[in-house]
């Protein structure tokens, strides 16, 4: 019975006390658990997904896809933070470099008529196999391993054996 | 019957759980005007849980190795879907971890919490801030990045000056004579289950040890209240602690996030071992007051040599700590005095330190 | 001769200790199977005719099993002084000044000597000197211009690889000043003693001497070292245009080649000088102090708009670039993901470093088609960065939303907990 004989309300009884009060100090606690519980379960969730881009690591990335690269022809790649050149030479080999010229840091590009890597801004030039063969240029572009897997190129940093 | 209830009986008819839980619901803790430092103990293990969490999380896409450690965090930070929140949260949720470790030590210190008959809960949580601090320090080398790398170097080197044991201990802790991606592979090691391990033996031996002793009453108060019994205020852990401690928690799971969202931690340059260190290279600030210390003591002091003088100093106060509780006897004497002043001594030094290390070129 | 002898006279006594002491100098030093015992008195004597084992080992014509004898003459196996200097022997003492270009050329313009050495060592440098003012000037009998030794060395004379060589690239500058800089010296020739101190705040000495770019120009690269003359007036962009290919290729076909041709004015050392070369800046096509163009121009005609043109045109895409690069920032601060945009950076600097060199063309149609990629790049990475700003934002917000779920819960947390003692505090009283 909500009250005694005398009409007043028994203790513990649901309905003896306001409504609001008690009701509302659990409805909003239940409503915050809820949320705090999505906000935090949310990200975690997402983070499991793996992500599409794969991380290969620092020594490798797909430099381009087969059929991409007409012969005679280059393009430039994202190798981590710097820029790399994929080159298919006229006879259909493929090579890649480093496309960070080593005079001033200027990208270098694949030449078609030349048949040279070329910096534009000092005109230094570079043979297939990165080798710097005249103009200011110090030193040979870092040279990759090429490997075709299935229909991607990859360019693969050498390591030291 | 409610859910909850059947759930109760169907564990008691098999657990006993009804007898395992009886302890639970009777423990108390001692209302006062300092019982707030109470919660620290608490915010410490609630740090270390979002800790093991977050790093199970970190540990599906971190690579241990020096050519791609550095990159599979990047890879964390900018291409998993709310890598850079985990990330960022582990890295700030292990320093709040190391600040309140420290501070629930002054504090368990200051209120004298460590008296008999409770010196092993002392003992145990001396070694878990040890813990902690090594905690700190295998994770911060596991991004290898520049700054990770000296600070490693720097730490490991000052380790292989004590005497006689020193060397090989650096060798052990290296991996090698050089910090390399050997000491990574093996930092990586301590870090996720060497000092997980003994961690989590130490805590649950901690946590049982307080159930069983329950909380500890400053000195003048146990005494007021032993004369007049009617006097004690207590509170129920179970709910009415538990749920502020609650409370506490979630304020500290918004600033965590605050921090994660506002000041996301950084990456760094990659290390490289064949430049040379970046001047002015400090350790993380838990390890400033020792650094700075071993910066002021001279090269030679007496005939022994001053950084060797210094690490066996910090040796000694290590064990001398993890010692405390046994220098104090349960009668009045001076030398509740003198650790009190210790105590005070201890905390200045520490804080003073840190911050003049901070400073420092 | 006679001060000498009695000089001589009381070393001989010690001369055989001296002979045996050589001959184990000779051992470790390693050199000389060929005897040299002029060094045995000499290396003892004072300036000026002191030359000691240690300077001479030095010298590169040493190593190679020259001795003194191969340019004084005399003999060099004797230890005897009257025999070793010797006129019979074909001592020549001294060499006068004015037969040193001869003396050395003796060796160095004959290819077949000079193959047993060094097969692809120059051997036409006396018919360059020849040539050059200094020679020129030498011929008509003036002895105060450089000859070999004033420039090599003489005694430890290195080859030029040497980077402790006088003739060194990152050392010529220095040796050509100890006259060219010496105003007292100069006194009497019409040419300025500025040029080295020029130099030595110029661009091209930065990246030799402070970089260490060995293709850097120094004195001899414009100059040449044995034919060295001034290039003339006409000839100043072949020399430039060495190295700066490009910008001399604008210039040929600009309204300007003709214009200096005309006026006889040295092409690229109008706008840039010749040993003052600063790293040119925009501004060069301003009006302020460091401006070129208005040296000559008239403010307000058709070239004066062109100018503006242009610089308007370099402006547009340095301002585009850096607040591109700014915005970046402040989103790699936040901890953005930027790298992408950052490398697009790199290509836009290259645009503008490409439209700089267009300048030389005169043409503002030219430097635009370069500037117009580089702005196209520069807004794409600007809006790259603007996402990642919003990213940012979209991070601050999502924050926001949280710290309000956890504001519920604490809230609702404190009044459960009042709710709770407030019903102790009833059960406890009743």
């Amino acid at each position: 019975m909500p009250t005694n004989s005398q009409g007043i309300a028994n203790a513990g009884d649901p309905l003896s006390s306001p409504i609001p009060r008690r009701r509302f100090a659990e409805v909003l606690l239940g409503s915050g658990f809820l949320a705090t519980a999505v906000a935090f379960l949310y990200p975690v969730l997402r983070y499991l997904v793996p992500p599409k881009a794969p991380d290969l690591g620092s020594d490798a990335v797909v430099a381009g896809r087969v059929g991409e690269l007409k012969p005679n022809s280059g393009k430039i790649f994202r190798f981590g933070n710097r820029p790399g050149l994929l080159i298919r030479t006229a006879s259909g080999e493929y090579r890649a470099m480093s496309a960070t010229c080593t005079h001033l840091s200027c990208t270098v590009q694949y030449r078609d008529d030349l048949r040279q890597v070329w910096c534009a801004c000092h005109n230094g030039k570079y043979d297939l196999n990165g080798r710097n063969i005249s103009g200011p240029p110090p030193r040979p572009l870092e040279d990759f391993e090429v490997q075709v897997r299935g229909d991607e190129i990859l360019a693969r940093r050498r390591r030291e054996t | 019957m409610s859910p909850l209830r059947n759930v109760r009986r169907w564990l008691d008819e098999r657990f006993s759980w009804d007898d395992l839980v009886a302890p639970l619901r009777k423990k108390t803790v001692p209302l006062h005007k300092l019982s707030y430092w109470y919660f620290l103990g608490g915010i410490t293990l609630f740090l270390f849980v979002i800790q093991v969490l977050t790093g199970i999380l970190l540990l599906l896409y971190y690579r241990p190795g020096a050519n791609e450690a550095f990159e599979s965090v990047q890879y964390i930070m900018t291409q998993v879907q709310f890598g850079w929140l985990i990330r960022s949260i582990h890295s700030w949720s292990a320093n709040l971890m190391i600040f309140t470790a420290f501070a629930h030590m002054f504090s368990v210190l200051f209120l004298k919490a460590y008296r008999k008959p409770r010196e092993l809960t002392w003992v145990s949580g001396v070694i878990l801030l040890f813990l902690v601090m090594g905690f700190g320090f295998s994770g911060y080398l596991l991004p290898w990045n520049t700054l990770a790398f000296f600070a490693t170097k720097v730490g490991t080197e000052i380790t292989g000056q004590v005497p006689i044991i020193g060397k090989p201990l650096m060798i052990f802790l290296r991996g090698g004579e050089e910090v390399t991606g050997a000491t990574l592979t093996r930092f990586f090691g301590f870090h996720v289950a060497v000092l997980p391990g003994l961690a989590t033996v130490l805590i649950l031996l901690h946590l049982l040890l307080i159930q069983r002793l329950g909380i500890s009453i400053p000195p003048k108060l146990e005494v007021q209240w032993i004369a007049n019994p009617s006097a004690m205020r207590e509170m129920k852990f179970f709910p009415n602690f538990l749920l502020r401690e609650l409370m506490a928690w979630y304020v500290a799971l918004g600033v965590l996030g605050a921090l994660a969202a506002i000041f996301p931690w950084n990456l760094g340059v990659k290390a490289d071992p064949f430049v040379s260190a970046p001047a002015g290279i400090k350790p993380e600030w838990y390890f400033l007051f020792m650094f700075q210390t071993l910066k002021l003591i001279p090269p030679k002091v007496w005939f022994l040599d001053g950084e060797v003088l210094g690490v066996l100093a910090f040796g000694l106060v290590g064990l001398l700590w993890l010692l405390l509780p046994f220098f104090e006897s349960d009668q009045p004497s001076h030398m509740k005095r003198w650790i009190t002043g210790l105590a005070v001594f201890a905390l200045a030094y520490v804080v003073g330190m840190s911050v003049y290390g901070h400073l420092a070129k | 001769m006679a001060i000498l002898r009695n000089k001589l006279r009381r070393f001989s006594a010690a001369r055989y200790g001296g002979l045996a002491g050589f001959i184990v100098l000779a051992a470790c030093l390693g050199y000389g199977q060929t005897p040299n015992s002029c060094l045995d008195c000499h290396s003892a004597l004072p300036d000026p005719l002191g030359v000691s084992q240690e300077k001479f080992s030095q010298d590169v014509h040493a190593q190679k099993g020259l001795t003194c004898a191969s340019c004084h003459g005399g003999d060099p196996t004797s230890d005897d002084p009257d025999k070793a200097m010797s006129r019979k022997a074909g001592w020549k003492g001294r060499i006068d000044r004015r037969q040193i270009p001869q003396l050395c050329g003796s060796c160095h313009s004959d290819p077949a000597y000079i193959r047993q050495f060094n097969p692809s060592l120059r051997t036409d440098q006396l018919d360059q000197y020849r040539t050059s003012v200094h020679g020129k000037r030498f011929a008509a009998g003036d002895t105060k211009v450089a000859v070999c030794t004033d420039c090599h060395s003489v005694h430890d004379l290195r080859a030029p690889s040497d980077p402790r060589s006088t003739v060194n690239p990152v050392n010529v500058a220095n040796t050509c000043a100890r006259c060219h800089s010496d105003a007292g010296y100069m006194k009497g020739y019409s040419i300025p003693t500025d040029q080295f101190a020029k130099y030595s705040a110029s661009v091209h000495h930065e990246a030799l001497a402070a970089r260490g770019d060995l293709s850097a120009p120094t004195c001899t690269t414009c100059h040449g070292n044995h034919g060295a003359a001034p290039p003339g007036v006409d000839r100043v962009q072949n020399v430039c245009s060495n190295c700066h290919a490009f910008q001399a290729q604008m210039y040929e076909k600009s309204s300007h080649k003709k214009a200096f041709e005309a006026a006889s004015l040295p092409g690229c050392v109008v706008c840039h000088s010749n040993h003052a070369i600063s790293h040119p800046t925009d501004a060069y096509l301003g009006t302020g102090p460091h401006a070129v163009c208005m040296r000559c121009h008239t403010p307000g005609d058709k070239c004066d708009q062109a100018r503006a043109g242009l610089q308007s045109g370099l402006n547009r895409l340095d301002e585009a670039i850096k607040g591109a690069d700014q915005v970046l920032g402040v989103g790699e601060s936040s901890g953005m993901e930027v790298s992408e945009a950052r490398l697009g950076q790199d290509q836009a600097r290259e645009s503008l470093t490409k439209a700089r060199v267009t300048i030389h063309s005169f043409r503002t149609d030219l430097v635009d088609q370069e500037i117009q990629p580089g702005l196209k790049i520069a807004a794409k990475n600007l809006k790259a960065g603007k996402e990642a700003m919003v990213e940012r934002n979209y991070r601050r917000v999502g924050l926001g939303i949280s710290l309000i779920a956890i504001g519920i819960v604490v809230a609702g947390l404190w009044l459960y907990i009042k709710k709770i003692e407030s019903l102790d505090q009833q059960e406890h009283s009743s």
